[in-house]
């Protein structure tokens, strides 16, 4: 961006304390029309908080946030009023999209948007405007659907809309690609370019450089709540920005040795899972995983990866087909069972389905056997024990949060996911169900997990890594299959394989030779 | 058998079945919208008591019907900011708080009636409401004698009904009110207060109430019992649910169990040699729960009820 475009927006000394800890550390920066700035940093760096202060959800303890009016002239929002904010031309994306789930995408967009007592409303001229703005902007997404029923993908698209219906000037978008596959993530960014284009500025937060390098023109680094540094991303590189980020080297990206694989621990023999909706099907499949290696499973979100993980750690049962564990056909398909069997499950929602929120970190390490001699006796939990087991493997682990008597809703997602690794091993599994254990993490926290996993492997578990990260993938396993539509295909080993073609398999565009002959045959 | 079904096609039946519904319209229009706000409001079995007692007594007293109308309202609405200054802002469980207010509204309302009539054995009656009968209604077969019973306020009970829907769905204030009760986050970053608009939509739900409390004493009955409204408010939680939070099924459903009311009443004067009359009065309830497993199963309630908010919190 020009140097000479004008100021949009300029934050002035913001800081913000939660009790003792600060989060945000006398933080200014200035913004450009048209720029898109991306705000980098670790979790807990203050990213969420600072943007949180501009857009008027917390007050900050000091500092000042300026706006430019229509005029360019820049004024001081005042504090803490998300609609000073809205009307200044502030709008935020959440990252925990902010959509009523019960009212239709146009609803949502209109909510707050009318006087709230005004009898006549001018739908009609409302859908108008916003269609063409939907022309111009080139942001689809269907309008008279509830939310409920819409892709992350749309609601993103809709929360967007929201804050352009309301005359944003600035938009700020926290983590957008987290939950985006990665087309959908170069195809907002694609969108959000050419409405900076047209004038708008977008500061967007993430943690992860090559999309910050990629797309940004500025990068502004955040750690431990201060700005650390400001770069253009023409300028920068990886290393340099990770090292900001980090406040040291980075730690080397964890190296896997060449697995030994041993006696299978989980076998599919042409299991079959039918269910109503697509992505939790699976065709029939044959896959085999055996102690001591780590089997990647490549893949776009939604192709069937949650009917393999449910039928690897007992959720569901095979329509047709088996299920051998350790060599034995499975005959209860419980969660309970295969972890009894010996099964470690980090499952992919690691909120709702990893941990009980309202329950202590020491409780939801034990949650798992809570039969165990070393949990409870005669019915009653060794709250002692229980304490100090829990005190030794969160150091063990790093898993750093308010301390294991603390409920675990209060620890960040970093941290979360520390602790279901660190349960998981703990019992010594010798067969890791791995779902996305790195996504939505920061580069450090996801490199631990990633060495936990290795380490895991070379004391003997196999390791089945579902991961929607094609890189993480590549790095880790010693040996690739792809999934699409519900079908399994085997890639081989990480090394011998040639990224193009393993794009087309994920997408289903690679048939192979012999089927696409057979195909045109029949045709 | 054929006796059984006749009933049904007499018009003082249907008259019946509507006056006993018009204060369960009022109820669960009121409770639903306070549901759908996020606020479940447990007080309203006690905020009937007290509409009923308040109503009575300002007329009593000589306010005239207006006047006691205008006072059952006003009771509701102070017993419903009590409930919402409990849970909305203080974010009191919702449970508890709202049989405090049934416990609280009903003792107050006999403590009032006994203060105010220390030493009366009988109750005293007031001039109660008289039917409405516009002349172009009287020549229409079977509606004309079955709406010419009812009074000005059953006539208001079933416009309430539209007017809920027409303010859900079709008012930015309906919008804001849906929304507040699944994703008060969403409210809060357009700028909207949620706790004003809950707060708002309980005390308003709650004047509903209260005016559904004041229609047995001042139009199907013209003196206030102890014991009079006996359940009816319990009725209407659990006809929200039956509802799905639906207005229009909402009405339906309170005017089903008017009918089964009435049925019960005609039914125990035939039948009344073959059963206890305690079955017939047990039958609305035993079917109104058998209507509720059936259609409720798939209820889609607000996702955020029973839920405080608070702001700035993660």
């Amino acid at each position: 961006m020009a140097p000479s475009a004008p100021v949009a927006l300029r934050l002035q000394g913001l800081t913000k304390r939660f009790g003792e800890a600060v989060a945000v550390d006398d933080v200014s920066l200035t913004l450009a029309r048209g720029e898109m700035l991306a705000l980098l940093g670790e979790n807990g760096a203050g990213k969420t908080t600072l943007m949180n202060m501009l857009f008027g959800r917390y007050a900050p303890d000091a500092g000042r946030v300026r706006v430019a009016d229509c005029e360019g002239v820049l004024r001081d929002l005042p504090p803490g009023q998300p609609q000073a904010a809205l009307a200044a031309g502030v709008g935020m994306v959440h990252q925990h999209f902010a959509l009523a789930e019960n009212l239709t995408g146009f609803e949502n967009i209109l909510l707050g948007a009318e006087p709230l007592f005004a009898l006549r409303r001018g739908r009609r001229a409302a859908r108008a405007r916003l269609e063409a703005l939907m022309a111009r902007t080139g942001l689809a997404a269907p309008l008279d659907e509830p939310a409920a029923r819409l892709g992350v993908g749309e609601r993103q698209r809709i929360e967007i809309l929201k804050a352009l219906w309301c005359d944003a000037r600035i938009l700020v978008l926290d983590e957008p690609t987290a939950v985006l596959a990665p087309q959908e993530a170069e195809a907002l960014f694609m969108l959000l370019r050419g409405m900076a284009r047209d004038g708008l500025s977008v500061i967007f937060i993430s943690h992860k450089l090559p999309e910050v390098l990629g797309h940004a023109d500025r990068i502004a680094v955040l750690r431990g709540g201060r700005l650390v540094g400001v770069r253009a991303a023409a300028e920068a590189d990886a290393a340099s920005l990770s090292a900001l980020m980090m406040g040291a080297e980075p730690p080397p990206a964890p190296k896997a040795g060449p697995g030994r694989p041993g006696a299978p621990a989980l076998r599919l023999v042409a299991a079959r899972v039918d269910h109503a909706e697509p992505r939790r099907r699976l065709a029939p499949c044959s896959l085999t995983v055996r102690r001591g290696e780590i089997v990647g499973v490549a893949g776009v979100s939604g192709s069937g990866q949650a009917a393999l993980a449910a039928l690897a750690s007992g959720l569901a049962r095979p329509d047709a087909g088996s299920v051998e564990l350790f060599g034995a056909q499975v005959a209860r398909f419980t969660a309970a069972a295969f972890v009894a069997a010996g099964v470690g499950r980090i499952p992919e929602d690691r909120h709702r389905e990893g941990v009980v929120g309202a329950m202590s970190a020491a409780e939801n390490l034990v949650i798992e056997r809570l039969d165990a001699p070393e949990v409870s006796r005669g019915g009653f939990l060794r709250r002692g024990a229980i304490a100090a087991a829990a005190a030794r493997v969160l150091k063990a682990h790093d898993v750093r949060g308010p301390g294991p008597a603390a409920p675990a809703r209060l620890m960040s997602g970093g941290n979360i996911q520390k602790l279901i690794l660190a349960r998981v091993l703990e019992a010594g599994p010798r067969l890791i169900l791995a779902n996305q254990p790195t996504r939505g993490l920061d580069v450090g926290a996801a490199a631990a997990v990633s060495a936990r996993l290795i380490a895991a492997r070379d004391g003997g578990a196999g390791v089945l890594l579902i991961s929607e990260d094609l890189d993480e993938v590549l790095a880790l396993s010693d040996r690739v299959v792809t999934m699409h539509a519900g079908r399994l295909t085997e890639a081989g080993a990480p090394a011998e394989l040639d990224r193009g073609r393993l794009g087309r398999m994920m997408t289903g565009d690679d048939m192979g030779a012999g089927m696409a002959a057979g195909a045109g045959a029949a045709a | 058998m054929t006796d059984l079904l006749a009933i049904l096609a007499t018009e003082s039946f249907w008259a019946a079945t509507l006056r006993i519904a018009t204060p369960l319209i009022f109820g669960v229009m009121g409770a639903l919208l306070c549901e759908r706000a996020g606020v479940l409001n447990l007080g309203v079995e006690g905020i009937f008591v007290a509409g009923a007692m308040a109503g009575w007594l300002a007329v009593w007293l000589g306010a005239g019907l207006a006047g006691g109308v205008l006072a059952a309202l006003a009771v509701g609405a102070l017993f419903g900011a009590l409930h919402a200054t409990l849970t909305v802002p203080l974010g009191l469980s919702q449970h508890v708080s709202g049989l405090a207010v049934t416990l609280l509204a009903t003792s107050a309302a006999y403590f009032t009636y006994r203060t105010a009539l220390p030493d009366v054995t009988s109750p005293p009656r007031v001039e109660p409401f008289r039917p409405l009968r516009p002349e172009w209604l009287t020549d229409i077969p079977f509606i004309g004698p079955v709406m010419g019973a009812q009074t000005a306020l059953t006539w208001a009970a079933l416009a309430l009904a539209p007017l809920i829907w027409l303010l859900l769905n079709r008012t930015a204030l309906g919008l804001a009110i849906r929304a507040v009760g699944d994703n008060p986050d969403a409210v809060d970053a357009q700028g909207l207060s949620v706790h004003r608009l809950r707060f708002g939509a309980v005390v308003a739900g709650s004047a509903l109430m209260g005016l559904g409390g004041a229609f047995l004493t001042l139009s199907a009955f013209d003196a206030f019992f102890f014991g009079m409204v006996n359940g009816r408010g319990w009725i209407c939680i659990a006809l929200v649910i039956f509802a799905s939070w639906r207005p229009g099924k909402a009405l339906l459903g309170a005017i089903l169990f008017g009918a089964f009311d009435a049925f019960q009443l005609r039914a125990q004067t035939q039948l009344g040699g073959l059963a206890p009359s305690q079955l017939f009065l047990m039958a609305p309830y035993v079917l109104s729960i058998l209507a509720l497993t059936l259609a409720s199963r798939r209820a889609d309630y607000p996702r955020a009820l029973l839920k405080p908010w608070f702001k700035g919190q993660r």
